[in-house]
């Protein structure tokens, strides 16, 4: 059985897939890949489908040993150095990590999630449908416990290993202020508590972990008291308890609370407004259902696409060679770095 | 019947309301609307979450468009037969006072009751199922005695003990696994609502019913051990 140990790791690395679903009617979190366009990407880069469960790193990245066999691994999200024996590894593309190797994973430099998937995925028994690992109530993961160093996870080591691989990230519709739908309780709030929602800058507060991202920023003003009969919780939500300060409700929300929810962020967005960190600011602007939708749809067809926009890599191009060869005149694009002309061709377009 | 109102959460779900306050009659209906959906699901719906007066439908936007799928519910909601419970009752055995229920001198002395009233008052009636949440397994019940109403302690605890009998407010619950809580424990139960490794992994349901049977602290070890062997130790009796 090939393995990937753990050598050392941030505190809040753990296994994330899609999410657990069926179960929010006996209390169960879904969970799930904080950034699940970056678990498809890291996916995609692998061949596996995109919504197979990865490492998630928050913040900090560790170092992995490849062991009893040869992995194929990849990692999107979060912008972290990768170096595998020293050896750079170019961003968004696929690697083998041999037998011994080590895999060392750099602090984000930019955003909060990054996501590591192995080709084939993980040997681990999901709970109740689903690897994803939750916190509060121990749930999944690798023995109801987050990563530690020691732990060794069995891999599906997909056999043989298909050809490496990198990725032209498709276009996003990242730009602008993050979407929302107003309500469930926007009735609890007054015209210029909403105003002041819609038109002010919040900024993520160091409370910001999987559970939610507590905002700071002006004041929001209840119309009629706090204290509402608890009633469901979707991820997205904005919730304002007694302080006027905004949290959001993240992957590892509870299925039930009991605060005003002026707000509920569009799916379409929770991805990216889960790699904004602390310190950084945000707005929100309010859409309506056929908007949402419309970015829900985008959303979709781009993880579908992701392999169309995948290219094969030879394993014996490392940066260091790329560098050395001087194929392209001037700056290297690092979203595009190697692209072969014949495969490309077909999805320039 | 006031109609229910349709309360967007966003592009993926959405509640429907069928009234603001803590009601048996307003949570038959939510079970009703919720036992008729999973009976014929419409497109595109993911799963449904029963609270005390609302229902959370999650559904897939790209596969149901909102307004077809609101009317769908609203119609539903209009032909329902509500059933005041799921025809099952659960005999929960409890631990009270001492280790098992710290709190229970402190709330006696607080409704100036003896120990062994607050227990009395506590065990006398029959609960109901609210809705599960907070966490996996946890119970909200109604039907608290309404001198046992007591406020939430000023300082929540980090961690109370996995099958908590507590009371905060109007309200009671059983809570499952340790987690945090502001409300008072008056006893505990060996019971595990959830346990991930037990078919079914979870004993109780929106709507069904829940007596309290106060046990001798010298049956806690073998009780405890039967629950943790994957034993309901809660009996399913006649309502």
């Amino acid at each position: 059985m090939t393995e990937l140990v753990v050598n050392s790791c941030g505190p809040m690395t753990s296994l994330q897939d899609h999410g657990r679903f069926g179960y929010q009617r006996f209390g169960v979190s879904p969970s799930g890949a904080m950034d699940r366009r970056a678990l498809a990407m890291a996916n995609a880069l692998v061949g596996n489908p995109p919504e197979l469960a990865a490492i998630e790193f928050m913040h900090l990245g560790g170092s992995l040993t490849a062991s009893g066999g040869k992995l194929q691994l990849a990692l999107a999200g979060a912008e972290c150095a990768l170096t595998v024996g020293g050896r750079l590894i170019p961003p968004r593309t696929s690697f083998d990590l041999n037998d011994g190797e080590t895999l060392e994973i750099s602090a984000a430099k930019a955003g909060t999630f990054a996501y590591l998937a192995v080709g084939g995925g993980f040997s681990i028994s999901p709970q109740l449908g689903s690897l994803s690992f939750h916190l509060r109530s121990k749930m999944g993961g690798l023995d109801g416990e987050l990563l530690r160093a020691g732990d060794r996870l069995p891999c599906l080591a997909a056999s043989p290993a298909g050809s490496l691989r990198q990725l032209a990230a498709p276009p996003t519709d990242d730009e602008g202020p993050i979407r929302v739908i107003m309500g469930p309780q926007d009735d609890y709030f007054t015209p210029e508590a909403i105003r002041t929602f819609l038109t002010c800058s919040f900024t993520v507060s160091m409370q910001a972990d999987r559970m939610g991202f507590q905002l700071s920023g002006p004041r929001i003003e209840h119309a009629k008291g706090f204290n509402i009969v608890s009633d469901g919780i979707v991820e997205g939500h904005i919730q304002v308890p007694g302080s006027g300060q905004l949290i959001v409700l993240m992957r590892d929300r509870q299925t039930a609370g009991g605060y005003p929810k002026i707000a509920t962020v569009v799916s379409a967005d929770l991805d990216r407004l889960a790699q904004i960190r602390p310190g950084g600011t945000l707005q929100f602007r309010a859409v309506d259902q056929a908007e949402a939708v419309t970015a829900a749809r985008t959303r979709k067809d781009w993880i579908a696409s992701l392999p169309q926009w995948l290219t094969p890599v030879h394993p014996e191009l490392t940066t260091e060679r790329l560098l050395g060869a001087n194929l392209i005149s001037g700056a290297i694009d690092a979203m595009h770095p190697l692209v072969d002309q014949s495969a490309s061709s077909g999805i320039a377009d | 019947m006031q109609e229910p109102r349709i309360l967007p959460c966003g592009d993926t779900a959405l509640s429907i309301e069928f009234g603001s306050s803590i009601d048996a009659d307003l949570n038959d209906k939510v079970l009703a609307l919720d036992a008729s959906l999973r009976a014929s699901p419409p497109v595109g719906l993911r799963e449904t979450v029963p609270t005390y007066r609302s229902l959370l439908v999650h559904f897939d936007p790209t596969l149901v468009d909102y307004d077809v799928l609101t009317r769908a519910l609203l119609d539903a909601a209009k032909h329902l037969h509500p059933e005041a419970s799921t025809g099952r009752r659960w005999k929960v055995p409890v631990f009270y006072g001492g280790s098992y229920g710290m709190d229970l001198e402190e709330v006696s002395e607080r409704h100036g009751l003896s120990p062994e009233a607050v227990i009395s008052l506590h065990c006398e009636p029959i609960y109901r199922i609210y809705m599960i949440g907070f966490m996996p397994g946890f119970a909200y019940l109604g039907g608290l005695d309404a001198r046992l109403a007591t406020p939430r302690r000023t300082q929540p605890r980090a961690h109370i003990p996995s099958g908590s009998i507590i009371i905060g407010g109007a309200q009671a619950a059983v809570s499952s696994i340790e987690c945090p809580s502001g409300w008072h424990i008056l006893g505990r139960t060996p019971v595990r609502s959830y346990a991930p490794e037990r078919e079914p992994a979870f004993l109780f349901a929106a709507g069904d019913e829940i007596v309290f049977d106060p046990k001798d602290p010298a049956l806690w070890k073998e009780m405890e051990q039967a629950a943790l062997a994957g034993e309901p130790v809660a009996e399913l009796v006649a309502p």
